[in-house]
Parts: C-alpha cells; sequence; structure tokens
C-alpha cells in the first residue's frame, strides 16, 4: 500500500478528531480561567500559541492571578511540561531522516495529544499492522502534522471562545471524558507484553497516589516508575 | 504588563527546549538497547498515569465503586478497546455509558 502526504496529513486529522471533542471544553475553560485571572485577552490567547500547553497554561493562569514571583512560576512549567521530554526521546528515531525544519516544527507541536496519536501511528506502521508502508519510504511525519495542526487551531479557537464568552459548557456534559476514553483507545493496543503491562500498572498506580501533589508530579512520577517497573519485569 | 509578557516568552522557550532537546539530541547519540526498551514503555507508562486518576478518584478520593460513573464506562470502554482497537468506538461507549449513569444516579 502507497501512502501519500495528503493521505497522511488527513489520516492524522481524523485521529485526532475524538480527541479535539474533549480539547475544546479544556481550551473554553482555560480562557475564562486567564480573563478572571486578570490576564489582558491579548496576552491570554497569545499564551495558548506561545506556550502551547495545556496543564502548564492553565496553572501559569492561576499563579498569575495569585501574583506568584516569576521564578517560581517558570520552575512550575519547567516541572510540568518535563514529561514532553520523554514524548521527545521517544518519537525521536521515527523523526531522526527528516530534515531541521520539520524537527523543529514537529517539535513545537508536540503535546500530549498529537504525541497519543503521532507514536501510536509511528508503531502500527513498524510492526506492519498499518499497512506494508516502511518507515524509510513513509510519509508518517504527514500524519504527525496533521494531528498536530489539528490541536493547534482546535486550541486556539477555543481559547478565543474561552476569553470571549467564559466557559459556558455545563460541567454535567463530562466532554472532557474524550481525552481519557481516547487515551484507553490508544494505550490498549500498545500492552504487547509483560513489560508494557507492569509500565502501564505501575504507572497509572502511581498516578493515583500522587494526584494530590503539587505541580503534576503524580503524572511525572507514574510515568518514571512505570518506565522502570516495565524494564526491570522485562529485564533477562 | 510586560512582567507577563516576559513570563510567556520564557515560559514557552522552556517548553520548547523540553520538546525539541532529544528529537536533537538523539540524532547524534547512538542509543542503548535498553534505553530503547525504556522508551517503548513510555506510551503505556505516561497515558495510564493520564487514566487512572480520572478513573479511580472521584472529588480526589479514591473511589473504587459502582458508584463512580467514570469507572464504570472507563471499564467498559477498555474492554471495548481490546476487542474492537477502535478509537471513536470505544469514546462512543464511554460517553454513552457515563451519561446513561449519571441521568440514572441523578
Amino acid at each position: 500500500m502507497n501512502t501519500t502526504p495528503r493521505n497522511e496529513f488527513l489520516g492524522g486529522i481524523q485521529a485526532e478528531l475524538p480527541i479535539l471533542v474533549g480539547v475544546i471544553p479544556f481550551g473554553m475553560i482555560y480562557g475564562a480561567l486567564a480573563r478572571s485571572a486578570g490576564m489582558p485577552p491579548g496576552a491570554a490567547q497569545a499564551m495558548s500559541a506561545v506556550v502551547f500547553a495545556g496543564s502548564s497554561q492553565f496553572i501559569m493562569a492561576q499563579l498569575w492571578g495569585e501574583a506568584t514571583p516569576i521564578f517560581v512560576i517558570l520552575v512550575t512549567v519547567l516541572i510540568v511540561n518535563l514529561r514532553h521530554g520523554l514524548y521527545s526521546a521517544s518519537i525521536a528515531p521515527y523523526v531522526k531522516h527528516l530534515s531541521s525544519s520539520w524537527k523543529w516544527l514537529l517539535s513545537y507541536l508536540l503535546t500530549d495529544e498529537a504525541y497519543a496519536v503521532a507514536i501510536v501511528h509511528y508503531r502500527q506502521v513498524e510492526d506492519g499492522s498499518g499497512g506494508k508502508v516502511t518507515l524509510e519510504t513513509g510519509k508518517q511525519h504527514w500524519y504527525f502534522l496533521g494531528a498536530g495542526l489539528a490541536l493547534w487551531s482546535t486550541w486556539q479557537i477555543s481559547t478565543a471562545v474561552g476569553i470571549l464568552l467564559g466557559a459556558v459548557i455545563p460541567d454535567s456534559l463530562s466532554l472532557d471524558f474524550t481525552l481519557t476514553l481516547t487515551f484507553i483507545a490508544l494505550v490498549m493496543p500498545t500492552l504487547k507484553g509483560k513489560g508494557e503491562l507492569v509500565a502501564a500498572l505501575v504507572g497509572g498506580t502511581v498516578a493515583v497516589i500522587g494526584a494530590a501533589w503539587p505541580l503534576k508530579l503524580g503524572l511525572l512520577c507514574g510515568a518514571l516508575t512505570g518506565i522502570l517497573a516495565g524494564l526491570w519485569s522485562d529485564r533477562k | 504588563m510586560t512582567a507577563l509578557w516576559f513570563t510567556m516568552i520564557i515560559a514557552g522557550v522552556i517548553t520548547y527546549i523540553i520538546r525539541l532537546m532529544f528529537i536533537l539530541l538523539l540524532e547524534k547519540v547512538q542509543i542503548s538497547e535498553q534505553v530503547k526498551k525504556g522508551l517503548n514503555l513510555v506510551p503505556p507508562a505516561v497515558f495510564s498515569a493520564i487514566i487512572f486518576p480520572d478513573l479511580f478518584l472521584k472529588n480526589g478520593d479514591l473511589a473504587i465503586s459502582f458508584m463512580n460513573g467514570r469507572l464504570i464506562a472507563g471499564l467498559l470502554a477498555i474492554i471495548t478497546a481490546w476487542r474492537t482497537k477502535n478509537i471513536v468506538l470505544t469514546v462512543i461507549v464511554g460517553m454513552v455509558v457515563l451519561t446513561v449513569f449519571q441521568v440514572l444516579i441523578q
């Protein structure tokens, strides 16, 4: 099966769609929160393009409203976004052959939501479950780009709506749950061996234990202990 | 308000460097088998660390019970994903179960 940039690009957008249902209310809530924290509309909107990382934008808006020292805000952003370093390392082998401009562009788009669909696609292509396309001849970076741009535009627009209208979505709709459900759909096919299963169970459990820890440390510690536990269970 | 813009731009640069760092570094460095194995475990470990708290906690407290709609919906979504590997179907099953649950309980 041959793949074209266009097919890959559209495939990436399509894969991102269910995630976007959950991203829209999230972006709107951020916009509303940033305004109520006293950020001018222009700055609140620019943040979505300059930082482009949901959780850390929420925390920044909150800390800004509480007049937190800038240094503390920056360290917080650093720690909250450290998990993206794991994404960067895990996706690196797949984008190795690309030009620098592609690398710089895709890095900018490397959020939780774009990483999730891109890495699953790369893995499927790699073990042949996604057709006969090899990574060398493949155009999977277009898929990554499609997913990333779909997310990026949705994030900008939903931020703008949140800034203008406030968050008008009733809580009872639970649209944020679509994010979790999409991650479930993406994680299940990755549980191929004992190591993956252990990584998932330990990572999830530690994250539950650490859910109340500040700076999303529960998530970061969960991810790291999950990886280590998975490696340990797979040791020879 | 320049302080806000300053903070934002530095935060953006920090975030960007974190995302770019390994993509640029690993181009030069040969990675070992062990590291490769670890990187393969990033998706299951990170996604579960995002999923579990949303399913098992309710208002910050551990809620392993039939009264926890997100847990029930999540478990059925897990079964759906496992059997069908279909993302859209998994999302639909989860949302329908959660909505039905909320209507019945409230």
